[in-house]
């Protein structure tokens, strides 16, 4: 697996793409450092564009990978290789590109900007930790849709329509549920709400970190309790884990059955 | 070497492998013919393991391939269409596979025999079918297993490159390889193959050679032999 995996990250190394990628973060984080004097707020903007654009990034990036190197693919297969590891190695190499991309263009600009002797330091790193995690759920993800649809355009449909589902319609759907049954006790079952959709669950974490959960009243305060812990802070790296690993698994089951 | 029973594979609703026992227990050239879509290339990739059979069992050297992909280092495959990687150079990709399978030094002679020194730093993207398909051969054969299964090798090679891979060919049924072939060039399969393997409908209608066909069909031609069983089926 190691060998796949280090072919698929230098051939994504070696993709102008990955450079865009690095660049738009190392831009974003100069602009948002330097000419803004609220580190907390740089922070918040940072989380609300990695909340959104990473696990896109992370889906789009997933699906192409995977068609495009089908030729490659099938040499592999070919040869005297697991399947599990081949697939295995191709998806860790596009979600350790993608996260070095990630964690070397908002890394730098940090760094330039004296991160390491701020408090901010905490925070920054949970960012980053979360990002990370986006990163090979929505690559898993994306893996699994290209290796069910051998159709290109389906794929590529699916997966956009995950990511759409999942980074806003979820959370329209999920506001209205509460709407709708304000009379009754909703904390739990917000609080399992949150869990159930990772960019929910990261963002929340995100933000309760900041320590600005007062604005979010009464649940906030329940939040507050739950993820504010360390018992929550455990249980949420717990379920984002849970949210890389079943999808794997997926993928090693899914590639064993296929043909090609 | 090769023990095929009863061999089943549908895709969707169209059943492609009606149950295939094929047996190649010596070495020598085998090719297998047939139709279009008549699942040559089928029981050639469930032999790779790259098509999941729905029932029957493979064994190559007596191990069920089923779950396994360690045998597949006793097997070079020529692909049907030369598809690399276009963002990589030749010598990239060929150091790549070897990387991945184990070391060889064949690939210089073969290399030789292509002729291929002058793309070796080209990106496999920009090389022309044939340029592609030698590259392919040079894949295949450098690993110097005891089964070949060559999927369309003459596909846009010129007469010279032709002429090299028949005596490629023979070279290592020399060896004692069990060599499988499909083409659709009947005379390059009466030139080189010791064996016909003929599959029609999903199964195998002959397994002979070439002179068992002649008899069988009453003509005295191979390449009418092959045509008077089409005939005969689709009429």
């Amino acid at each position: 697996m190691l060998k796949i995996l280090k072919y698929s990250f230098f051939d994504l190394m070696r993709s102008s793409w990955s450079y865009v990628y690095f660049a738009f973060y190392l831009l974003l984080g100069i602009v948002l450092l330097f000419l803004n004097s609220d580190l907390s707020k740089a922070v918040i903007t940072l989380m609300n564009v990695i909340i959104v654009l990473v696990p896109l990034i992370g889906t789009i990036f997933g699906v192409m990978y995977y068609y495009n190197s089908k030729e490659f693919t099938e040499l592999l297969l070919a040869q005297p290789l697991k399947r599990s590891s081949i697939f295995l190695g191709q998806y860790f190499g596009v979600a350790l590109s993608l996260s070095m991309s990630l964690i070397l263009g908002l890394g730098i600009p940090f760094i330039a900007y004296g991160l390491f002797k701020s408090n901010a330091i905490w925070d920054f790193s949970l960012l980053l930790i979360v990002g990370v995690f986006l990163t090979f759920i929505f690559s898993a993800l994306a893996f699994n849709i290209a290796l069910s649809n051998e159709n290109k355009i389906k794929g590529f449909g699916y997966a956009i329509l995950m990511w759409l589902f999942l980074a806003i319609i979820y959370d329209g759907l999920f506001l209205m549920s509460l709407i709708i049954f304000e009379d009754y006790p909703l904390d739990k079952v917000s609080l399992i709400g949150t869990m159930l959709n990772p960019i929910d669950l990261s963002r929340t974490l995100i933000l309760l970190k900041l320590d600005i959960s007062a604005l979010l009243g009464y649940t906030g305060a329940v939040f507050k309790q739950f993820f504010g812990t360390s018992f929550g802070l455990i249980i949420s790296i717990f379920a984002l884990i849970i949210w890389v690993a079943l999808p794997v698994l997926r993928i090693i089951h899914k590639s064993k059955k296929k043909d090609f | 070497m090769v023990e095929i029973v009863d061999l089943h594979k549908k895709f969707g609703k169209n059943n492609v492998l009606n149950g295939v026992d094929l047996n190649i227990n010596e070495g020598g050239i085998f090719a297998v013919l047939g139709p279009n879509g008549s699942g040559k290339t089928t029981i050639i990739k469930s032999i790779l393991g790259m098509v999941i059979p729905d029932n029957g069992t493979i064994k190559v050297f007596n191990t069920n391939i089923k779950k396994n992909s360690n045998y597949r280092s006793k097997i070079d495959y020529l692909p049907q269409i030369a598809n690399f990687p276009s963002n990589l150079k030749v010598i990239e990709l060929i150091k790549m596979i070897k990387d991945l399978r184990g070391q060889t030094n064949n690939d210089q002679k073969l290399i030789e025999t292509f002729k291929l020194q002058p793309f070796l730093n080209k990106k496999l993207g920009t090389l022309s079918g044939g340029t592609k398909q030698k590259v392919n051969l040079v894949l295949t054969f450098m690993f110097d297993s005891p089964i070949v299964i060559l999927d369309e090798p003459t596909t846009g090679l010129d007469p010279i490159s032709l002429i090299r891979l028949k005596e490629l060919i023979t070279v290592e049924k020399k060896k004692g390889k069990a060599i499988l072939i499909t083409s659709h060039i009947m005379s390059f399969v009466e030139e080189v193959a010791d064996q016909i393997v003929f599959i029609l409908e999903g199964k195998i209608y002959f397994k002979g050679s070439i002179e068992e066909l002649k008899t069988k069909t009453e003509q005295n031609d191979f390449e009418h032999a092959i045509a008077n069983i089409l005939t005969k089926n689709h009429a």
